[in-house]
């Protein structure tokens, strides 16, 4: 078992379940400001979070690996909570979908030049790059 | 007294009714248990989507923000959920009462974005404005689907062309109680006591990007989430409502036939007591 004082709490939450708890002693994921690692006792932060992997170290035990792709985190000294609206593990990933978004959004982002189009595109195009990775 | 084929027949028509509303009362059963499971599975993120919201603003307190204040128009929006389908009860009445008895909403100022056709139609015959009709949202509802909806409704929010929006929708106390609830989703709004409560709870929160621009991302969410969990609610409350209208009207139908039943055999106790006098009385006027 880890050592208790380095343990703290995570919680992923999405809309339609609680998708994760259990306890880490450290924590990776993407922010809008980049990718973040967190330990115990980190300041409180609220950030948004980008379409990413999530990689939660536990000593002793498998890293657990999800995919999530917008929402928030809420960082607290002993706690933190990814509120996210899509999150995914990797054995729930349909693959080939994944490659046939991917197609679809660099065909977009190739074609069309109206600004809220490239910005959709290029979400499509994060979260189908995430969900390959992942699922690799 | 009606003859015993009339009674009979009636007893016949009664009985087809009663064995639909059974099977339309087993039927939202199984759809409430499972609507309820849902919408229990949605609670904590709704919950904590709230709490963070709360605290949020709290601890931000003067912060100006076009999600805070209200918007210059006049025009209000309201969302209003209700079932695609009748049958239950006073469940979609309740709700378009709420917004056609709220002294807040006047008629001319009221864009309504309606899920569910039977709020739809009865806020249409009223007169009043249907913006968007998103019914078949209402059916299966998920989460895409509420976000697609709140960022159209956020659109015209942001684009001036409304000032408020609000949300009606029945709220799912337990399987037999329901609420209707209107409730102001934009500018945002909470009670005083949990701001206070949050505000003390004294833990300094930073913000990256920073806390406008974390605001801009988590409003939207925080709006979705609302209109996600009223929707998950407003479909588990449409079952439990069904179910309740059609268990009255079974046992309705239960005691009708009863005495239905007791007067077709007096009808035909009187028929055999009358055939015999007749017969009695042919006999004695031969002999």
């Amino acid at each position: 078992m880890a050592d208790d004082s380095r343990v703290f709490q995570v919680e992923i939450i999405t809309p339609d379940r609680i998708f994760h708890t259990g306890g880490a002693t450290m924590i990776e994921f993407n922010t809008a400001a980049g990718e973040i690692g967190v330990y115990k006792k980190h300041i409180p932060l609220t950030t948004v979070l980008a379409p990413g992997i999530v990689k939660i170290h536990n000593d002793g035990e498998e890293d657990v690996r999800a995919a999530v792709h917008s929402g928030f985190a809420e960082i607290l000294p002993d706690k933190v909570t990814l509120l996210a609206e899509i999150a995914e593990w990797p054995d729930e990933i349909d693959k080939s979908r994944a490659e046939a978004a991917k197609q679809r959004a660099e065909e977009r982002l190739a074609g069309r030049t109206e600004e809220i189009d490239i910005k959709r595109a290029e979400f499509a195009l994060r979260k189908a790059l995430v969900r390959l990775d992942i699922s690799e | 007294m009606a003859s015993m084929r009339d009674i009979k027949r009636r007893k016949g028509s009664i009985q087809s009714t009663q064995q639909i509303t059974k099977a339309m009362k087993l039927v939202s059963t199984v759809k409430l248990q499972k609507a309820k499971n849902r919408a229990e599975q949605t609670n904590p993120y709704f919950n904590y989507m709230y709490q963070t919201v709360t605290s949020m603003l709290a601890k931000s307190g003067t912060i100006s923000h076009p999600y805070l204040n209200r918007g210059a128009s006049a025009k209000k929006a309201v969302i209003v959920i209700t079932s695609n389908r009748g049958l239950a009860g006073g469940y979609n009445s309740n709700v378009t009462k709420l917004v056609t008895a709220s002294g807040e909403l006047p008629m001319e100022d009221v864009e309504v974005y309606a899920i569910g056709n039977k709020g739809k139609e009865a806020l249409e015959r009223r007169g009043y404005e249907i913006k968007m009709d998103g019914s078949s949202i209402i059916e299966s509802p998920v989460y895409a689907d509420a976000a697609g909806l709140c960022k159209r409704v956020l659109a015209d929010y942001t684009a001036g062309e409304i000032g408020e929006i609000y949300l009606a929708y029945t709220h799912f106390k337990n399987t037999v109680s329901h609420e209707p609830k209107l409730i102001r989703l934009l500018p945002v709004e909470f009670d005083g006591e949990e701001m206070e409560s949050a505000a003390q709870s004294g833990v300094l929160m930073n913000y990256e990007p920073n806390e406008e621009e974390a605001l801009d991302m988590i409003i939207p969410k925080y709006v979705t989430s609302l209109f996600y969990g009223a929707l998950v609610e407003a479909v588990a409350s449409e079952n439990g409502a069904r179910m309740q209208a059609m268990d009255s009207a079974t046992s309705n139908a239960e005691e009708m036939i009863s005495d239905l039943t007791l007067k077709y055999n007096r009808a035909r106790q009187g028929s055999i007591t009358q055939e015999l006098t007749e017969i009695i009385a042919g006999a004695s006027a031969i002999s």
